[in-house]
């Protein structure tokens, strides 16, 4: 959809995320990023390399571990006509910053009948792999789209993730920036220029006929992996990509399905009240009419993410287990296929670039 | 002008507005009282937590601010909204859930806010003001904005792990931000006693590189002339953050119009000495009568057209449940 242009360079997700902060730092003095360990020679896997040096240790600055005070610290700096970016090296230390975040980083513009707006980034990264465990695993981005006020993105490649981040940057609004360690390292075609990705605009990334299948985060990738696997089944997959949580581009989606009768929603997260609860319901919602439609949710396994890897492995989907379901949905109830295990890693082989 | 010379810690004397203090005591004194006075009649649409009895710590810190200096208020925040400069027609317009109010109507008692007058949005949940407050220091210091920040909190506040992260991250980036702690000994209904193993705030406050002062009386000028230095300093650019704990009694109950002496969690008599030390008879004491007298009345007649503002003001149209949920970008 959206076309790189001359200037596109291969580029991977983390050095586009700071490749957008550092165009955004120099056109904007207001922007300015911190966090826990933004400005240490890890520098969040490096999505925060080299902004020390080029902006300062005014704009670009480490903090104490005091997650509650120092969102509420980004609230008042934006509060104050600055453009904070708060970066969070997990999504599950958000949970230490909830108060802020959902009684006044959510409501101020509102509660305050407008007197006050709260442009505020928040940067967060879901892990995966290496015995990540409990803590270090969590897609909790449904937790904020729950709540009016908040912005919710998730960029699943690098085109995306880099005019994402602009576009938050730009916008008046708190925003949960929602990003996946398994993506860091994935590349894309991302245009040198700035440019921003719009909010509520989902993108049809594979076009197909019989089964619409919408991807969150990596979990995009996943599902494109299971296409190439369904293809050889002559399964004509329709793979979406939301991008942003909230708003939700639910016209797109409900516009798929009403062709292919089919909707698979994965999801890097549990799916009771998730996002896919939540997209699963607004389908439905404007599908009363399509008689012969069926949904299906897949998400982590309704479980505590384990660290050994024989049982992480059965918490996340994967492409595998997404085509399964996928097939079955196609092919009937109780149709069942178990793909060659050998082209199943060769699926995992290709290198999907984005945008997708 | 009826001014006194009065001692602070840098200077030797300083002239002080009585007739403005006083003014701006009373207007908290009997707006509040005209409140508790309606709020039977069912039009306050708002839970109500009243200053009375407390006004003097919101009056002594705000007379030593400038116009573009900034308050950061709790939801107990009448007193520090009027006595910064908040507009009383706004606020009672805003208590009975008018459109004319300082938030549409759709704020409340407990989320007053008048960014015209540098008074940021108040809070109900309990100390979660005190680090936007010190975003707003941020930005400040950052722009070289020679503007200070005064972040009211109660007793209760200080319990809140987000009061400790704070006063370590001021004190770290030496924030030009005044914490003041209106420390009234109840945390709703719930004494100091059954919420701490010693009392030592400003002992506390202190380990994190933050100078701390106690007024124990509720004085008002003691309380403008430590506010008076702490900021000054601040302005300059010297110094970081301070904190004041101002000892302070609140008269009526926790939320609602009425006394609650009868409840049991308090006798009446812990408020005898500072009704006898009440800060508004006090300083009216202090002025001329005729001086008094004009003051007076010019709040009476604020008060009566405050109320018939917010009588005859519309009620937000429907369409505004919806609007400002998002900013247009």
């Amino acid at each position: 959809m959206s076309t790189p242009t001359g200037n596109a360079r291969l580029l991977t997700y983390v050095d586009a995320l700071r490749e957008a902060a550092a165009q955004e730092m120099r056109r904007d003095p207001r922007v300015f990023v911190f966090g826990l360990d933004v400005d240490d020679h890890k520098a969040i896997q490096g999505s925060t390399r080299g902004l020390v040096d080029e902006f300062g240790p005014e704009r670009v600055f480490g903090t104490p571990l005091s997650e509650d005070a120092m969102t509420g610290v980004a609230i008042g700096a934006a509060m104050a006509g600055m453009r904070p970016i708060h970066v969070h090296i997990r999504m599950d230390f958000l949970m230490l910053a909830m108060n802020q975040l959902v009684n006044i980083a959510a409501k101020s513009h509102y509660m305050y009948d407008g007197q006050v707006k709260v442009p505020l980034v928040v940067r967060s990264m879901i892990g995966k792999s290496w015995g990540q465990g409990a803590q270090h695993s969590q897609g909790l981005h449904a937790m904020f789209m729950h709540v009016p006020g908040l912005k919710v993105v998730a960029p699943s490649n690098a085109y995306d993730a880099k005019g994402c981040l602009i576009s938050a940057i730009r916008d008046d609004n708190p925003v949960i920036f929602v990003e996946h360690r398994l993506l860091y390292y994935t590349d894309a075609f991302v245009p040198e220029e700035s440019y921003e990705v719009p909010f509520g605009k989902a993108r049809i990334c594979m076009p197909g006929n019989d089964i619409t299948i919408v991807g969150i985060s990596n979990m995009l990738v996943e599902c494109l992996r299971a296409h190439e696997l369904l293809a050889d089944q002559g399964i004509d997959v329709e793979v979406i990509d939301p991008i942003s949580l909230v708003p939700l581009d639910i016209d797109t989606i409900v516009e798929s399905v009403r062709r292919t009768g089919r909707l698979l929603i994965v999801d890097n997260a549990w799916t009771t009240c998730g996002a896919s609860a939540e997209i699963a319901a607004a389908v439905a919602e404007r599908s009363s009419d399509c008689k012969e439609l069926q949904v299906r949710r897949a998400g982590y396994a309704p479980t505590t993410c384990p660290t050994t890897p024989v049982l992480e492995e059965a918490f996340y989907q994967d492409p595998v287990k997404i085509a399964r379901t996928a097939y079955a949905m196609v092919r009937g109830e109780g149709a069942d296929w178990q793909p060659d295990p050998e082209h199943a890693k060769l699926a995992y082989q290709i290198k999907f670039r984005g945008p997708f | 002008m009826t001014t006194r010379a009065v001692k602070t810690a840098n200077e030797p004397e300083e002239a002080v507005d009585l007739g403005r203090i006083y003014r701006s005591l009373r207007l908290i004194r009997r707006g509040e009282e005209e409140v508790a006075r309606l709020y039977p009649s069912d039009k306050i649409k708002s839970p109500v937590h009243l200053s009375i009895g407390q006004e003097s710590v919101a009056v002594g810190v705000c007379d030593v601010l400038e116009p573009d200096d900034v308050v950061s208020p709790t939801y107990r925040c009448h007193a520090a909204f009027l006595a910064k400069g908040g507009s009383l027609k706004g606020m009672m317009a805003e208590l009975y859930g008018k459109a004319t109010g300082v938030a549409g109507g759709k704020g409340g008692s407990m989320h007053l806010i008048d960014m015209s007058h540098n008074i940021l949005g108040a809070s109900a949940v309990v100390g979660t003001t005190i680090p936007v407050a010190l975003g707003v220091a941020l930005a400040a210091k950052r722009t070289k904005r020679p503007r200070v920040v005064a972040t009211f909190f109660g007793d209760g506040a200080t319990e809140e792990g987000v009061f400790s992260e704070s006063l370590n991250f001021a004190a770290l980036h030496r924030l030009p931000v005044l914490f003041v702690c209106e420390n009234n000994r109840y945390a709703i209904h719930a004494p100091i006693t059954k919420r701490w193993a010693t009392e030592r705030l400003c002992e506390r406050v202190e380990t994190y590189g933050i100078p701390a002062h106690r007024i124990d009386d509720g004085d008002v000028l003691k309380i403008r002339a430590r506010a008076k230095d702490a900021v000054e300093r601040m302005r300059r650019g010297e110094n970081g953050p301070v904190f004041l704990e101002c000892r302070t009694y609140r008269w009526r109950e926790h939320v609602g119009p009425n006394e609650d002496f009868n409840a049991g969690y308090r006798p009446r008599s812990d408020m005898e000495p500072w009704v006898e030390s009440d800060q508004v008879a006090r300083i009216g004491g202090l002025l001329p009568e005729d001086q008094r007298g004009a003051i007076d009345s010019a709040i009476e007649r604020e008060i009566v057209d405050a109320v018939a503002f917010a009588e005859a003001s519309p009620f937000p149209t429907l369409e505004n449940l919806y609007t400002h949920v998002y900013a247009d970008r």
